[in-house]
């Protein structure tokens, strides 16, 4: 790696942390209802919210009435994306007269949005009215962000409350997440964006014409507007004359904003954060990496203040970030090492002060390899999956860096709200590991971790690995799922292990040659995104509600502590052997034999 | 249990109003307001027309100009209203064949030029769009570009090297050339 590679990805990781405690504290502040300053300018606002929807603010849930409040609000707002996205061709705001989604990919994208993974099963640019985009898109990359926000305050509650029967009002969380700490983040982030260039208009697509004409070949259509077909079978083609260039524009920076902070990743456009209208500048994509991963750390801050001892919430960052250095370094060097099989055509690929060398395929130059592995690994960090490359033509170690990521759950600061709280399960699992060693009945904050939290911890450590696992096996012995993998051999079963690691983690990022618009994939992945969701959320809330109602036991000589190194070192442990053991055999089936075949062949 | 129903639909309503409508629109007041020319595409106006985006590449294959990214965009390379990349995987034959067509067009434009090709001239961009190269994508191109000109090398070298930003900052991104931007000094020079 360069210098300036260390340096770039210091500084990163430098920023990210020092932002961690003021967030942190805000959001705690927030949470807790203790005034922040905002809540005077906003209060009037989130109050009328409150009165118009009926909404008693005072008024605290226990677990199921908190989940069911959950589960009724992404329910509509599924329905709400799905309507949208099938009746836009009636609707205003579509300048390019786009028709109605397929009802296969209008329920994939529904799932998609309301469940924060935001996979992109279509190209916006392509398909999306702007009305769509906007109403569907945008809203709910706040509202499902929103939600894991609110479910990881009340497993916090959870831990820090003795003998309560309620855990928060799910309503006010929701609506203190979206006003007060997304809403104020997204409209700097995006004026900032703007100022790099990421367009923001209603304006139709802009006309422009080319300097040199180039000749290319242009499908053939036959009356009905299908592909005509020669006596070969192939399609037609004729020579034409590209005299200019259309630019897909639109509300971009607005939901491009939104769609980092909230761990979202579905991309305005096609190629999401690669394209020079989302993501047109270092300085625009370091904002926007930043963002991926600024709520997820803080929250960890949050979580310290909120439990009253904040080097519970430094411990669990600790973790995560030793996991995503190590991992982080991995990813670049793979990609700035090449492809061997080019170096063997006359590739420069090395590296020095006129280009930044390495894997180019699938990269663009503003960013080269550092800043494209380094986005690679925090897109699938956090659960947010906006890619600024193709992680399809990654490298094979390269490619199992962001897999791996999103297979180890997504705890590695994780999504919004979901990474925590996906963490601290995972935390609770740890005392228990080591409860088992010492023959003791494990607690973590004070709370006895007993039959009922672990049947509940189980669940949501099992669950997306079942979901992955079971997922790929069924696409890769059917014709539906392999009719549409791209790559041939082991890279090819990557796709398939890829698509399913992010739909069943709800991660959004794909390896994108895997043609995923088709029934088999809508419906199959869109199961997936709602097991991964829900039946993590759910059983996450028992255990708030369970952890609340118990009381505080005092720390004797035999508790272990969860602010040590010791701790930091088992949580990542728990969480690396999870991972290895589950996904090794899948990987080497993947990556892992690609990568011995690339070496091999040189 | 009942009684959440009304609270899911009607604070739906009140943030799809909240963040789908006054959101975008309050970002798109400051925006035109503050930074019109961004908003809009950073579109480079020339002889009373619109010449294209500095953000946008421009597909290039006539060897007296400049040729950027390759560009896996359908059906024609650089197409902006289909953003794409190759997603060709790593050993995938197709990437190598692909590799060597560009490499042989290269070497053909530029008879008796071995020098090993920078590997981002070689390569497709994730974005298909991508309006940059290289420095060193830039100057292995300068001996074809001054011949079929007619003009002297260190003429053309000093325009990529005026053409060649430095990272923002210093610090982030890495260093590259725009390509059109190149391509329209070059027509600028006569």
């Amino acid at each position: 790696m360069t210098t300036n590679g260390y340096i770039q990805l210091g500084l990163y990781m430098v920023v990210l942390i020092a932002l961690t405690k003021p967030l942190g504290a805000y959001m705690a502040r927030v949470y807790e209802g203790r005034p922040f300053g905002l809540d005077r300018v906003l209060g009037p606002l989130e109050r009328l919210i409150y009165r118009v929807s009926g909404v008693r603010a005072d008024e605290e849930m226990g677990w199921q009435t908190y989940a069911w409040a959950m589960m009724l609000f992404n329910l509509a707002g599924f329905v709400a994306v799905y309507a949208l996205q099938r009746l836009q061709g009636m609707l205003p705001l579509n300048p390019q007269g786009f028709g109605a989604v397929s009802s296969d990919s209008s329920f994939n994208t529904a799932v998609s949005f309301a469940t924060n993974t935001n996979w992109q099963g279509y190209a916006g640019e392509t398909t999306m009215s702007y009305l769509t985009q906007m109403l569907g898109l945008t809203v709910q990359n706040f509202l499902s962000a929103a939600a894991g926000m609110a479910v990881l305050v009340a497993l916090i509650r959870g831990l820090a409350r003795r003998s309560a029967q309620t855990i928060g009002n799910f309503w006010v969380d929701l609506t203190r997440s979206t006003i007060y700490i997304l809403l104020p983040l997204s409209l700097v982030l995006a004026v900032a964006l703007v100022s790099q260039g990421v367009v923001q208009t209603f304006g139709p697509y802009a006309k422009v014409s080319v300097v040199q004409p180039t000749t290319y070949d242009e499908p053939v259509t036959d009356a009905d507007g299908k592909p005509a077909l020669d006596e070969k079978g192939q399609p037609k083609t004729k020579r034409s004359v590209l005299m200019e260039q259309m630019l897909a524009v639109g509300p971009a920076a607005s939901q491009i904003a939104i769609k980092q902070l909230g761990t979202n990743g579905g991309g305005f456009f096609n190629v999401n954060s690669a394209h020079p209208f989302e993501n047109p500048t270092p300085l625009s994509n370091f904002l926007e990496l930043l963002a991926i991963l600024l709520i997820p750390a803080a929250l960890c801050y949050t979580f310290g203040v909120m439990v009253k001892d904040t080097r519970q919430g430094w411990a669990v960052l600790a973790a995560m970030t030793i996991m995503f250095v190590g991992l982080l370094v991995v990813c670049v060097v793979a990609e700035q090492s090449g492809n061997p099989l080019l170096a063997k055509i006359g590739v420069d690929q090395r590296a020095s002060e006129l280009q930044a060398g390495g894997n180019m395929e699938g990269k663009d130059v503003r960013f080269g390899i550092v800043n494209s592995a380094l986005w690679a690994t925090a897109t699938t960090a956090a659960s947010n999956g906006s890619v600024n490359a193709m992680h399809d033509s990654f490298t094979p170690i390269g490619g199992l860096v962001p897999m791996w990521m999103m297979q180890l759950g997504e705890v590695v600061y994780g999504g919004v709200g979901s990474g925590l709280y996906g963490m601290l399960i995972f935390a609770i699992v740890a005392v228990f590991v080591a409860g088992l060693m010492v023959g003791r009945t494990p607690e973590y904050l004070g709370k006895k971790i007993e039959a009922y939290e672990m049947k509940m911890a189980s669940l949501v450590i099992l669950i997306p690995p079942a979901v992955v696992l079971v997922g790929t096996a069924v696409a890769v012995v059917t014709a539906g799922g392999k009719a549409t993998i791209f790559n041939p051999g082991a890279h090819g079963f990557s796709e398939a292990l890829y698509a399913f690691s992010s739909a069943g983690n709800n991660n959004g990022s794909a390896f994108a040659g895997l043609g995923a618009n088709t029934p088999f994939y809508n419906v199959a992945l869109g199961l997936a995104m709602l097991f991964a969701r829900y039946w993590l959320a759910i059983p996450t809330l028992a255990i708030a509600g369970s952890l609340a109602r118990k009381k505080i036991v005092p720390a004797g000589a035999g508790t272990l502590p969860t602010h040590t190194p010791l701790f930091v070192a088992l949580l990542v442990g728990v969480v690396i052997l999870v991972g290895a053991l589950t996904f090794i055999p899948a990987l080497a089936l993947g990556p892992i034999v690609e990568y011995l075949l690339m070496v091999s062949s040189t | 249990m009942l009684g959440q129903i009304r609270p899911a639909i009607v604070s739906l309503a009140l943030f799809t109003i909240l963040t789908g409508l006054a959101y975008p629109l309050i970002v798109t007041g400051i925006a035109q307001g503050l930074f019109p020319s961004q908003a809009n595409g950073s579109l480079m106006i020339g002889n009373g027309k619109v010449i294209g985006s500095v953000l946008i590449g421009q597909p290039f294959d006539d060897p007296k100009y400049f040729w950027g990214r390759l560009s896996a965009t359908t059906p024609f390379a650089y197409n902006a209203a289909a953003s794409s990349g190759s997603n060709l995987g790593p050993t995938n034959e197709a990437l190598s064949k692909t590799v060597q067509s560009r490499v042989d067009a290269l070497r053909a434009a530029d008879p008796g030029n071995e020098a090993p090709i920078p590997v981002d001239l070689v390569t497709a961009s994730a974005s298909g769009l991508d309006p940059h190269i290289s420095a060193a994508a830039a100057l292995y191109q300068v001996r074809r570009v001054a011949r079929t000109r007619g003009l002297d090398k260190d003429t053309i070298r000093r325009l990529v090297e005026q053409h060649t930003e430095d990272r923002q900052f210093a610090i982030l991104g890495e260093p590259r050339v725009n390509v059109l931007n190149l391509n329209l000094a070059l027509d600028a020079l006569k």
